[in-house]
């Protein structure tokens, strides 16, 4: 049986590990309980600061700390990241500072809360700013162990969680091979490949099982860092598979297939379909309904992966 | 640190005719909020910062952040005058390459300890500077200037609750209640009403003075610096005149964001007591 993980519960684990360095503080706006830095807060109460639900104020004290030492992180709902968004950019990206900021919550996949809570468009707005590694991973293990190598770094980060489980995929990985900035190959076939982040990636590898049951060979990758972009991976896939297709939910306006896109039309060629949302909002109603309802599933990969394959 | 009202007196004009200077020489930049704030900066630096000039990021300095970062010439001035930066690099204000950036940058010029710009964010940092001394136990201040104009970002608001729940006594704050914004007299853009009750009643402590009246600057640090004032974070509310010093500039919203030309710059060079009429 697939043990079934949320991503949120990654980060919470991974802040806890951090916890024996004591320069690592955790900033929360309202949201710990969701975001899993509660099991820091209760741990540690006198690194943990809260800042009410004033996510500006939140991003600002973190660019404070990190400019005096501390190696802040900062979470809320994805969504409510926005809000934040000139203060990540002028606060913390164009000084630099060491400021890592994770939206839980984030995609359509988030669920009943409906269109409000469901961000679709945060890679997109964080991918933009100069200085900032943008993140978005696919199970709880890989979470934890990126949210631990981002305390490595000495500039800002944008990580998106998701609120509801997935299966895990890295329980038996070694941890050497989940690296900030490097894609992960979860399954090789020559045919196409398929790039996915988040909770797609697992319905990435089931859209691969449908294809195989019709003689078609895909690998799947999981893109878990969008920027920097693993680009010398996809000229590898350009190589080997020469048909692409990107999966991500969020909208289809600059995430991940947008970034795989700006590198393929400068550097090389190969067709490319984008699994994604179709630039709208979401609505109610449950995970697997919402991969439905906004053609992310696994089904809507493999029609995908043939179209792209068609235009070789 | 000591120093007389005098010297402190001298050490502003000094400022003002390089302010003044800037702002002529780049035909562009803020001089009128640069005049207005430049008597408290640098009576703030010369008497009470816990500063190297020689080594500008020791890590146990205490910080300050000019949140209202577009009236940078006020802040060049005075660390020109202090020693961190050289005089030669204020005619780089606003100039490609130069250390003294549009608006005031810690990336670019030494002393500048966070880069504002963007109203409404350095009590933010501010408040993330204060938090950073608390855990590290040191004595070190995080001091804010903010402007009157700025307090109608609603950000400026979350950071004030914040940091008066925290009681993070080591941040202190001074407002430059100049009366005056971008498009003209704070009163006409967006009423504020009682500014001293609505930090009052956010947890603060509040105290008004006369920002341009040496004396009641002094005793206004004195103030934010007294032990019985660090329960908590304290604001001192400095009334000041926008342009202060340069009479075609004082009061006049037309000067938040203009250059004097070649008559107006002689003008303010004898009323500022550098040239002969």
């Amino acid at each position: 049986m697939t043990r079934m993980a949320a991503t949120r519960d990654g980060y919470g684990q991974a802040l806890l590990d951090l916890a024996e360095n004591p320069k690592v503080v955790v900033l929360e706006a309202d949201l710990g309980k969701s975001t899993k830095s509660l099991h820091f807060r209760k741990a540690h109460p006198n690194r943990t600061i809260s800042c009410g639900i004033g996510e500006q104020n939140m991003l600002l004290v973190g660019a404070g700390l990190a400019a005096s030492g501390y190696i802040p992180f900062a979470s809320t709902f994805a969504i409510f990241t926005e809000r934040a968004f000139e203060q990540m950019r002028n606060g913390v990206a164009r000084p630099n500072l060491a400021v890592h900021l994770c939206g839980s919550h984030g995609g359509t996949h988030t669920g009943t809360d409906g269109s409000s809570a469901q961000s679709i468009e945060d890679l997109a707005v964080f991918r933009t700013l100069p200085n900032v590694t943008v993140l978005h991973p696919s199970d709880d293990v890989s979470t934890r162990i990126l949210t631990k190598r981002l305390a490595q770094t000495n500039s800002p980060s944008y990580m998106r969680t998701a609120r509801n489980k997935t299966p895990v995929l890295y329980d038996d990985t070694d941890p050497e091979s989940i690296q900030i900035g490097k894609g992960i190959t979860l399954k090789r076939g020559s045919d196409v490949a398929i790039l996915a982040c988040g909770v797609l990636v697992s319905e990435s590898l089931d859209a691969a099982e449908l294809l195989q049951q019709e003689g078609i060979h895909a690998t799947v990758i999981d893109m878990h860092t969008l920027k920097p972009l693993d680009t010398e991976l996809v000229n590898e896939l350009v190589d080997t598979c020469g048909a692409l297709v990107t999966a991500e939910d969020h909208n289809v306006i600059g995430g991940l297939g947008s970034a795989v896109a700006e590198h393929l039309v400068k550097n090389t060629f190969a067709p490319l379909e984008m699994v994604g949302v179709q630039d709208r909002f979401g609505e109610s109603g449950q995970a697997d309904e919402m991969l439905e309802v906004m053609h992310l599933s696994a089904r809507y990969i493999v029609d995908a992966a043939k179209k792209a394959i068609a235009r070789k | 640190m000591s120093k007389t009202t005098e010297e402190l007196e001298e050490l502003a004009r000094k400022c003002r005719v390089e302010i003044v200077k800037m702002v002529h020489r780049a035909q562009a930049g803020h001089p009128g909020g640069s005049l207005s704030e430049v008597d408290l900066i640098a009576a703030l630096y010369a008497t009470r910062m816990r500063v190297r000039p020689q080594q500008p990021d020791w890590e146990d300095r205490d910080r300050f952040i000019l949140s209202k970062g577009h009236a940078s010439p006020g802040m060049y001035a005075v660390l020109a005058e202090m020693g961190f930066i050289a005089h030669e690099d204020l005619k780089s204000y606003r100039v490609l390459g130069g250390v003294c950036q549009g608006h005031v940058d810690m990336k670019w010029c030494p002393g500048v300890d966070f880069s504002a710009g963007s109203l409404g964010m350095g009590l933010s940092f501010g408040m993330g500077c204060a938090a950073a001394a608390r855990l590290d136990g040191s004595e070190r201040r995080a001091f804010v200037m903010i402007g009157d104009g700025e307090m109608q970002e609603g950000s400026v608001w979350e950071a004030a609750m914040a940091a008066a729940h925290h009681e993070l006594g080591n941040l202190k704050v001074i407002l430059d209640r100049n009366r005056i914004q971008n498009d003209d007299f704070c009163e006409e853009q967006m009423r504020m009403f009682d500014i001293p009750a609505k930090w009052k009643s956010f947890g603060w402590n509040v105290k008004e003075i006369d920002g341009h009246d040496m004396e009641q600057v002094m005793e206004g640090l004195d103030f934010l610096e007294a032990p019985e004032n660090c329960n908590g974070p304290s604001i001192l509310i400095a009334h000041t005149i926008k342009g202060a010093g340069v009479s075609y500039m004082e009061n006049n919203p037309s000067f938040h964001g203009a250059a004097p030309n070649d008559e107006q710059f002689h003008q303010a060079m004898v009323e500022l007591g550098e040239v002969v009429a």
